[in-house]
């Protein structure tokens, strides 16, 4: 399976750790389910939705959680996001090079409301917890659910993050947002308004994202490695740059009202031909207008 | 009850707290303890502007005022549901507000939070869900979203949803079933400054939340199961 997009978390992590070198915690012989959907007759899964384990990346050692899509959107319960705290957990006393989170969700599941909401909650605290020890966390992001809810505010935690243009990331999903406040405000089904919104050449524009990839395995599993490879501390001083990007980016670009509005600002003469940009020519000229 | 009647009984007349807008920002004395306090209200929608407002004051005190106590007054309906705020990175804003408060927990601020009204999703996990311990009023109200919703969004009829709510605090909103799974610590009655004192004293320093939820009966996998992924 070479597009990462249409890979199950199992495949992904095939495609990104080195061959030979895996070894799944909590694999689908536990059978380690969720109660609540049981509770509710709904289908479960022995993995509930999330893989986890252990394995190298270029010969990095590196703990890794795969979100599978394909059960409820990657959407987060109890046990799911126990396994995901308890890897966190294990970095404590496993002498690794970083975490890789392979990211796709919906956010909290719904189904398990308040175990889910908490959840996230823990899951947003050990990534935290854990890069005030220094430990590098990097997301990978470019599956059909995108990335959203709470799980978009664990992105926002991470090291670094790593998308595909396929890729989406935010905290509302459209369908969210136009349930709540009608099409007008966000027309979830105008898929190109949602990618000048939430895509992967937008956030990594905004420098949401670090890098931004072709939808191939092999190309996540480069930039993961090199990701892993730049360690970066948090601390006073890092927090009060970003404070001064984040603040700027609203003073800057707060009365846009569409993407193109935004990428004109950063120097796109032709900011409609963004979208049609080649991976690495859109990165190569972000990169000069930035410079410039 | 509103923030001023709160910060009265937590620190009578010893505090500068005022509302800008939605924001809440100042400090307050309780018992020879300074605190930094800042918080939302009016049901805030949490967006980014007053994230960004949250996540300033907490690097100010880290900056200013080294292992000065935090508290966050929380009172929001949720984040705010906008294309604008999507577009300009709000859950980057909020990952943000997130490390920010976690480093100054590493830095020695003891962070307690107090639902004083509302807290839904999105706009409690940046800043209540982050602190040490997390409280709550009485007749506050936690939840993800309200059950007709729920019932809507997942396609579950909502007479199975409230009947289930009534069994398990799973499902049902209410700050009494987050102290069962162990995301709020205590419902505070009576004296709040005394109930603050005692929080500032007995904070955890990790996050003890799964081992309440197995303790107190209504979360029972979510400690097992991190163990065994820490450890197998």
């Amino acid at each position: 399976m070479q597009s990462y997009y249409e890979a199950t978390a199992r495949e992904r992590i095939a495609g990104i750790v080195d061959a030979g070198s895996w070894r799944e915690i909590l694999p689908p012989a536990t059978r380690t389910l969720s109660p609540h959907l049981a509770a509710l007759e709904l289908p479960a899964a022995f993995d509930d939705g999330v893989v986890i384990g252990q394995g190298t990346l270029e010969g990095l050692p590196v703990l890794v959680a795969a979100q599978e899509g394909g059960f409820m959107g990657g959407a987060v319960g109890e046990v799911h996001g126990a396994k995901i705290v308890g890897l966190f957990e294990r970095a404590k006393t496993h002498r690794v090079a970083g975490i890789v989170l392979l990211l796709e969700s919906g956010g909290v599941r719904l189904q398990e409301a308040n175990a889910g909401l908490i959840a996230v909650s823990e899951v947003i605290r050990a990534i935290c917890a854990c890069r005030v020890r220094g430990t590098p966390i990097i997301a990978a992001i470019g599956g059909k659910f995108g990335c959203f809810g709470g799980m978009g505010i664990a992105a926002g935690c991470c090291t670094s993050i790593v998308m595909s243009e396929e890729g989406r990331l935010g905290l509302s999903g459209p369908e969210v947002i136009e349930t709540a406040r009608g099409v007008e405000e966000f027309d979830s089904l105008d898929r190109a308004l949602v990618w000048r919104t939430v895509g992967g050449k937008h956030r990594f524009l905004l420098d949401d994202c670090a890098t931004l990839v072709d939808d191939r395995q092999s190309a996540f599993r480069s930039a993961l490695a090199d990701a892993l490879r730049k360690g970066e501390t948090l601390d006073v001083a890092s927090l009060e740059r970003q404070q001064r990007m984040l603040e700027e980016r609203v003073e800057r670009f707060g009365r846009c009202s569409d993407g193109e509005d935004i990428w004109r600002g950063l120097g796109f003469d032709k900011p409609a031909s963004v979208p049609l940009l080649a991976t690495d020519a859109f990165v190569a000229l972000s990169r000069r207008l930035r410079a410039a | 009850m509103d923030w001023q009647a709160v910060a009265r009984s937590l620190f009578g007349n010893d505090h500068d707290i005022v509302a800008s807008g939605d924001f809440l920002c100042g400090t307050g004395r309780c018992a020879d303890t300074v605190f930094a306090v800042m918080g939302s209200t009016n049901h805030a929608e949490i967006g980014i502007e007053l994230t960004l407002a949250l996540a300033k004051e907490v690097i100010r005190t880290m900056r200013d005022h080294p292992r000065r106590p935090i508290v966050f007054l929380v009172d929001t309906q949720g984040q705010r549901l906008r294309h604008r705020d999507e577009l300009l990175g709000i859950h980057r804003c909020m990952g943000h507000l997130a490390q920010c408060v976690e480093l100054a927990r590493a830095r020695g601020h003891r962070v307690l939070a107090l639902v004083y009204d509302q807290a839904l999703s999105g706009g409690f996990l940046a800043s209540g869900m982050m602190a040490d311990l997390c409280a709550a009023l009485p007749d506050a109200e936690i939840r993800v979203m309200n059950i007709s919703a729920m019932a809507r969004v997942t396609r579950l009829p909502e007479e199975r949803l409230r009947a289930l709510a009534q069994t398990s605090p799973v499902f049902a909103p209410g700050a009494e079933n987050y102290v069962k799974m162990g995301a709020v610590d205590a419902l505070w009655e009576g004296d709040l400054a005394q109930c603050l004192m005692a929080a500032l004293r007995d904070a955890p320093a990790h996050d003890a939340r799964r081992e309440l939820g197995l303790t107190r009966g209504g979360r029972m996998l979510a400690a097992t199961i991190a163990e065994r992924a820490a450890s197998e």
